[in-house]
Formats: C-alpha cells, structure tokens, sequence
C-alpha cells in the first residue's frame, strides 16, 4: 500500500530560514492572513458569525493538516476530536459552568488525551488497516453520543447555554459576548491564532522535520533511531487537542452540538478543505477552509444538491489535475512572475 | 425461537452485504486501490431495477439483472477512465476522489429522484412469510439467503476452481511475479471490476429490502462494506463471506439483544479485530 516515494501530493514541505535574521521583506505576506481577519472584524457587520465559523472550520482544517499533511497519517475519522471538543464543551456548559475558557481548556485536554490513546492503539497499523480503525473510532463516537441520551441529548443534539463573560476573573467584568457575535469573533481568532503558533513552532521544530521523514520514509527513519511510533502518536494527539478546541469554539458560537459534528461527512468535508488548500503548508488550511465556506454558503443558498455537485467536482478536481491545491496554484503563478534571467526558480528562500 | 429469528435475520443482512462487497474485496485486493465509490454503485443498481420495475413492467429478478448489466458496464467504464490514473497515486488521493465521486452520486441521485427513500417494490411472491415447519419466516429474507448462497457457490466455482480464478488469486497474491508469468493483470483487473460493480448493483437491487435505496445510500453503508472487505482481508473471497455474515450476525444480535448499544457493539469489535489482525481475518499472501 505504502511504497516510498508513492505518498507524496503536494510538493515536499521545504522549511524556510528560522529566526528573525533571516526575515526579509517578502516575508511580510504572512501578515496578510491576520491583517485580512481583523480586518473583517470592522467592516464584516452582519457576518461576524459567518466568519467565525470560518475561523472555526480553519482551526479544524489546520489540525488535519498536522495529522494528515505533516505526519502523513490517513485518517477519516478526524470529526471524532472534533465532536468529543463540542460535546465536552457543551456538556461543561450544561452542567458545570459557562466559562469559555474552562470549558475550551478541558476539552482541548479530553480531545488531545482521546487523541493519544486511540493515537497509541492504532498507529501500530498502517495503509487500509489503520484507515479503517479512524473510521471504526469515529463510528463508535458517534454511536456513544447517539445512544448517551441523557448526557448528549442523542440526536436532538444538545442545547448550549450562553457563555459567560470572557476573562471575567478577579473582579473584572470580562468581555460579554454580544448576540452579533463580534466578541466571539476577536476572542476565536484570537485563539486561531495561538494555535496557529503553536502548529508554526512545531512543523519548523526538530520534531515536526522528524515527522516529515517518517511521512515519506517510516522504515529508513526508524532505521537511524527515530522513535517513529511515538512521534506518530504526539502529533496525532497534538491535533487532536487542536480539533477539540476547533469543536468546543464551534459549541460555544453556535450553542447547539449535533450528531452532525460527529460524522463521516464532517471529516470528509475537512479533508476537502485541505486538500483544496494544499496540505503542509499551514495557510492552506486558511485558503482552503475559507473558500469552501464562502462557496457553500453562496452556493447552498441556492440550490444544496448543486453544492454537492460543487463539493465533489472540486475534490476529483483536485485530486487528478490540481496538486498542491490552490496555495500550489498560487505557487506557480508566484513562479511564473519570479523567474527572471540568472535567477533559479523557487530560490526564494 | 429469538435465536432463529437472530440467526436467519443475521443470515440474510450478511448476505446482502457480501453480495455487494465481494466485487469491492477482490478489486481492492488486486489493485490496492481505496475505492469508497463502490457502494455508489450498488445505489445505482438499487434506483435502476426500481425504475424497471414500475416504468417498464420488468420482473422483480429481471430488474435486478438489467441493474446489474449497466451498473457492470459503468464500471467498466469507470475503471477504464477513472481509476486507472490512480493507481500510481497515492491512498489518499484514492480516497478523495472516491468520496468526490460519492458526494456526485448523492447529487445526481438527488437530483433525480428526490431526497425520499423509494418505496421497495417487492413483487408478490417474495411478499408474506413462509412456514419453516417450528415456525414462519418472511419469504423475502429467505430468498436473500437462498440468492447469497448460490452466488457465494457460483463465485467459490469461478474464484477457486477455474483458471480464471487461478490467476486472479495469483495476480492479488503477487502481482509484480504473475505479471512477469505473462498474465495480463491489467485486464484480469477490468474485468474483476466490471463483475464486482455488477454484483453491486444486482445486490442493491435485490437487497433494497434490507438496505434502502436513497441518494446517501453510498455514503451511509460505505463503512459497512469497508468493514467486510478489510476485516475479510483484502482480496479474499472466503474472507468477504466470512466477513459478511459476521458482521451481519453481529449487527443483528446487538440490535435484538443490546438495542440501547446501537452499532456501538460492531464498531468496537470491528476496532479490537483490525488490531488483532490489521490484515484481516484471511489475508492474501501478499499482506503479510
């Protein structure tokens, strides 16, 4: 199933230069992403909730681009964190308090943890088997919160109370979070945004460039010394964690957590938005997430079974004719501008 | 008596199952291609016959049979187009584009038929139950059972005793050594695949009873035939069988005995099998 050589889509991730020395001014395009989200926050008046989801599914595609993209593990079954992130924050909501943060922090914890037990069980495997287990454990999360009634509301789904005000400890008032949903915006980018970092530091770390090797080669890895399975299992459970927390947020902006976060089409859906990105790249999720999104929401509007036309195109699209997906579309124009006499092409570092 | 009633019910939703998947086990086990479309096919199939019968007067096994003509010929269609590109590509391209082409069918059929489930159209001597002597039985899960059987005969003949069958499991054992013995893997492979799609249909067709035809059928079931092909072990014929009537006992005795569990019970013995033998319960030669 896994011959060398065989798995690589997108071209080979490359990492650029680290430390603040080598920061030139071509770098500053990744200002763009952020500068693009808070831009929205003043202008997008009436979309606020939108593009929070936006923001949501970009987490939740960023964490897939961890598992699936950096440490090449196939799975579809990635909504299961995602869910167990919503349900746990729903059920906290419910039963113990409504503050975000705990809320956020203990799913993020329980989703990180199921990450790295079922991560330690299955990463043995590989190829169709270990394919089959992510959905085995999606199904069975699924048929749990289906079947746990009186914890989960089962397919009524569950009813989140609003949150209470962010931050608001020690006698601070806190941030409320208003019914247009600008708080929850700032505060959900906010948190993107830390996790973005979190996947930066981690995709450029030592770590992140062992697991692009194992990715391409387990046996040669393992061969000079790494401990292939353990790595495997940490990055499973590091975006697992991050799924969790793209859950939890998804629970607390739309106060309603459905069997729906726990589906196949769900991990489905968010393996579209990657590959449609480009997987390693960490902004591909960005791209990818956030066109999908705005597709659906114009193209849904309009008719649901067109959009399935749209989703399912864009996907064989993308698979037979557009590797890399749109940030390796972008490259290559990119390319095409930056090639002048006596430069090599890609020289950018 | 409940045991019978879980046995026979168990029986027949096995038989079904392996009626569809059996195409999608020998196609994934010569090729190694994920193919999560398969189950689109025996949609197809299902939609087809229904069509036949009530706009064209066909007869219940006639219409299963016209079903299972086209849904063979779109697959060999398919595979010519399609697949054969993927082949070079890597799982997960193979396992987006297949869900790309599921996310299609659901639109198409959509489109077509509208979001209901179609009504089964069962023709008369298939309905009402048949006296078994200690008890009555539906005559339709019986003529499931009966159906599975005689497939699972015809396939044993064509799999395990025809030279047909011989380089087929040569080609999934080995394929780079049948290939070198001058057997033409790739068309072996065509035609394999225009059976298994063709099984596929005829199974969706006559199983519409069982398995629902509507436009997410491919989607909703696409694990459960996953289920039996990797469980089985990729590219075995008794494995699929095997396979099949498990997980069809199993889902069956959770359901009569341990209802509050829902599917739970198979996705967690399903999960402790794939780690006790990720290749399978009998694997080819190739997988381990």
């Amino acid at each position: 199933m896994t011959e060398p050589g065989k798995t690589t889509l997108a071209p080979p991730f490359t990492p650029p230069g680290s430390g603040l020395g080598a920061l030139q001014l071509r770098d500053l395009w990744h200002l763009a992403p952020w500068l693009i989200a808070i831009g929205f926050y003043f202008v997008g008046d009436g979309f606020h909730s939108f593009g929070t989801n936006i923001l949501i599914m970009i987490l939740f595609t960023l964490s897939l681009d961890l598992a699936l993209g950096f440490a090449g593990i196939i799975t579809l079954g990635h909504a299961a964190f995602f869910g167990a992130g919503a349900y746990t924050a729903g059920i906290i909501a419910v039963h113990m308090t409504t503050d975000p943060l705990v809320g956020l922090l203990l799913a993020t914890l329980l989703a990180g943890v199921l990450g790295i037990i079922t991560g330690m069980l299955i990463l043995h495997t590989q190829g169709v088997a270990m394919f089959m287990l992510t959905l085995a454990i999606a199904s069975m999360f699924y048929e749990v919160a289906n079947q746990w009634r009186s914890l989960t509301g089962g397919d009524d789904g569950l009813t989140v109370p609003r949150s209470a005000p962010l931050l608001a400890y020690f006698g601070f008032a806190g941030f409320r979070f208003d019914f247009r949903g600008m708080t929850g915006y700032l505060y959900t980018l906010s948190v993107v945004f830390l996790w973005f970092l979190i996947a930066w530091r981690v995709v450029k770390s030592p770590f992140g460039r062992s697991l692009d090797g194992i990715r391409q080669n387990p046996r040669r890895m393992r061969a000079i010394g790494t401990p292939v399975w353990w790595r495997l299992v940490a990055m499973y459970g590091l975006s697992a964690a991050m799924a969790g927390t793209a859950g939890a947020l998804q629970a607390h902006a739309t106060r309603l957590v459905g069997l729906t976060s726990l589906q196949l089409e769900l991990s489905g859906i968010v393996a579209v938005m990657l590959v449609l990105g480009g997987e390693r790249r960490l902004y591909g999720a960005f791209v990818g997430a956030a066109f999908f999104m705005i597709v659906q929401d114009w193209a849904a509007a309009k008719n649901p079974v067109y959009w399935m036309f749209v989703i399912g195109g864009l996907l064989m699209a993308v698979v037979l004719f557009l590797e890399g997906g749109l940030m390796g579309l972008v490259d290559k124009i990119a390319g095409l501008f930056a090639r002048k006499p006596g430069q090599k092409a890609g020289g950018a570092k | 008596m409940l045991i019978f009633t879980i046995l026979l019910d168990g029986i027949a939703y096995g038989m079904v199952l392996f009626i569809i998947s059996v195409g999608l086990t020998v196609t994934m086990g010569l090729m190694r291609v994920v193919n999560l479309a398969h189950g689109a096919f025996a949609m197809l199939g299902g939609y087809l016959s229904s069509v036949m019968i009530r706009h064209y007067d066909a007869p219940f096994i006639g219409g299963a049979l016209i079903a299972a003509l086209v849904c063979g010929a779109l697959g060999g269609l398919a595979e010519l187009t399609v697949y054969r590109p993927l082949y070079r590509k890597g799982e997960l391209a193979q396992v987006l584009l297949t869900f790309g082409m599921i996310f299609i069918s659901i639109a198409s059929m959509t489109l077509i038929f509208g979001t209901t489930p179609i009504a089964e159209s069962m023709p008369k001597w298939l309905e009402g139950l048949v006296d078994l002597g200690f008890r009555t039985y539906p005559t339709y899960r019986l003529f499931l059972i009966g159906v599975g059987a005689l497939l699972a005969l015809g396939l044993y003949f064509i799999i395990e005793r025809s030279l047909f069958g011989a380089r087929l499991r040569a080609s999934v054992d080995d394929p780079g050594m049948a290939r070198a013995l001058g057997i033409n893997v790739n068309l072996l492979f065509t035609l394999t695949f225009i059976g298994g799609c063709a099984l596929a249909g005829f199974g969706g067709a006559i199983g519409a009873g069982i398995l629902p035809i509507e436009p997410f059928y491919a989607l909703r079931y696409l694990v459960l035939f996953l289920v039996v092909v990797v469980i089985g072990g990729l590219g075995s014929f008794r494995g699929s069988l095997a396979a099949a009537l498990a997980v069809g006992l199993i889902e069956t005795t959770g359901k009569y005995l341990l209802p509050q569990l829902g599917s739970f019970l198979l996705w967690f013995i399903v999960f402790g099998l794939l780690l006790w033998r990720p290749y399978g319960l009998l694997p080819p030669k190739s997988a381990t």
